[in-house]
């Protein structure tokens, strides 16, 4: 099994390689997306207020994430996808998936962080705070994503669709990882914010659980 | 199902609702005053809802485990009774909170989340909408409704309680226990929920019916 996650891992990783250009144009799109924000909202650097900091941070995130992780099952054909389902478990297939997109969407928020600290500031106060909120926001992006974007492949690839399914449930996750980054950026101490990551790491793994055990189901059909 | 004697409880129940939660003496409590009543119209419709979506997931689980499209049948209109509820339940709360907050929405968490819980059903009527084939639409619709349910109890159970909310028996307002000094609301309480659960899930089978007929008809003509 674990043999099988690392390989479909190794597979994922090529193939983001060899296609660098869906890799590219997702960080492309963090980029356009902070530098639009900075110039709608007309603030100069630590001009912001920490809320809107906040909100402006984590929907960027958020619409990054959606579109990133959307393509994990789109970008195959049905053809190799039935190849998968011959050599590999259902199981191994969505683990490797929910590691790889933990992984593509903690580049893409360690990278908006890094564009956001350039211009528009970096209010952040409790820096160690403010990472691991990230890794469990991200674990729980992208195991609601990736499950979610399952779901859409089978209906046609709409994406109107995976917009709708994945935006409400992912919402707890959303409100959550914004109020422990609210902590983090007023340096709050860590036992403020306790509680609320437990919280965030308990629904992360509601959910991964539910996608891990609801997945084969869906790949069978 | 087609028993009568549960229809019959039901309505009795809700008759019994109806006059004593409207007529009998309810505790003066500041602010809420009168409005306390809407416990027997507004809350049971979110207990309601809970109930329905629970036997929708239920049905839904049986479904992939069964293949059996009756059992879709059931989930999929139990998630519509819980639907109706949830919108009764919101609309309710709004016109309850224009007079005891003073807004129709106040930002409450509870608020909010109940209309991100909607928001979630609406889209798995959405996604079954979007599948053709009745086999697929039944398997994907099961899917989502049970991973929508995992997300929607954090949701509802855990995120308002780590906020302050607005709603009596949070952040320091009365709560269910103050109106325990005055057990005849319990009274009416209880027997409340089970009525209009009962309620919704007679409206949930008579559907079922309606869809049961339809196929067999369809069938009919297709062998005709």
């Amino acid at each position: 099994m674990l043999k099988e996650i690392s390989v479909l891992i190794q597979k994922e990783l090529r193939l983001e390689w060899r296609q660098k250009y869906a890799l590219n144009g997702i960080l492309l799109y963090v980029v356009s997306a902070v530098f639009i924000t900075y110039l709608s909202v007309g603030a100069k650097s630590g001009n912001l207020s920490i809320n809107s900091w906040n909100a402006l941070y984590w929907i960027i995130i958020l619409f990054s994430a959606v579109n990133a992780v959307a393509k994990s099952f789109i970008q195959e054909h049905q053809g190799r996808q039935l190849y998968y389902y011959m050599i590999a478990s259902p199981e191994a297939i969505i683990l490797s998936k929910m590691i790889y997109n933990t992984g593509l969407t903690l580049v893409l928020a360690l990278l908006g962080y890094a564009v956001f600290s350039v211009i528009l500031g970096n209010p952040v106060q409790d820096q160690g705070l403010f990472l691991l909120n990230l890794i469990l926001g991200s674990i729980g992006f992208s195991a609601s994503l990736t499950m979610v974007s399952g779901i859409a492949s089978k209906a046609g690839n709409n994406a109107t669709l995976m917009a709708i399914l994945s935006f409400p449930v992912i919402i707890p996750i959303l409100l959550m990882a914004i109020r422990i980054s609210k902590n983090a950026l007023d340096g709050l101490d860590w036992s403020v914010s306790t509680d609320k990551l437990l919280a965030l790491a308990a629904i992360n793994a509601i959910v991964a659980v539910t996608g891990y055990i609801l997945f084969p189901y869906l790949w069978r059909s | 199902m087609r028993q009568s004697w549960w229809k019959i409880i039901a309505i009795a129940l809700l008759l019994y609702t109806l006059a004593a939660g409207l007529l009998m003496d309810a505790p003066r409590l500041p602010i809420l005053n009168e409005t306390i009543r809407a416990l027997h119209f507004h809350v049971t419709m979110w207990f309601g809802m809970i109930l329905m979506l629970v036997a929708a997931v239920y049905y839904s689980i049986k479904y992939l485990r069964t293949n059996d499209i009756l059992c879709d049948d059931l989930a999929i209109e139990f998630t519509n009774a819980a639907i109706l509820f949830g919108v009764l339940g919101i609309t309710t709360g709004m016109l309850w909170a224009k007079f005891t907050w003073g807004d129709y929405w106040s930002g409450d968490p509870k608020q909010n989340a109940s209309a991100i819980g909607l928001l979630m059903y609406f889209a798995y009527l959405i996604l079954r909408n979007s599948l053709t084939d009745t086999q697929q639409r039944a398997r994907i619709g099961a899917i989502y409704n049970i991973f929508a349910f995992a997300a929607f109890i954090p949701l509802i159970f855990v995120l308002p309680r780590l906020t302050d909310s607005l709603h009596p028996g949070n952040g320091g307002n009365p709560g269910f226990n103050a109106y325990d000094l005055d057990s005849n609301l319990r009274m009416i309480f209880y027997p409340a929920i089970i009525g209009w659960t009962l309620l919704g899930t007679w409206i949930a089978t008579l559907r079922v019916r309606a869809r049961r007929i339809e196929r067999t008809l369809e069938d009919r003509f297709l062998n005709s």
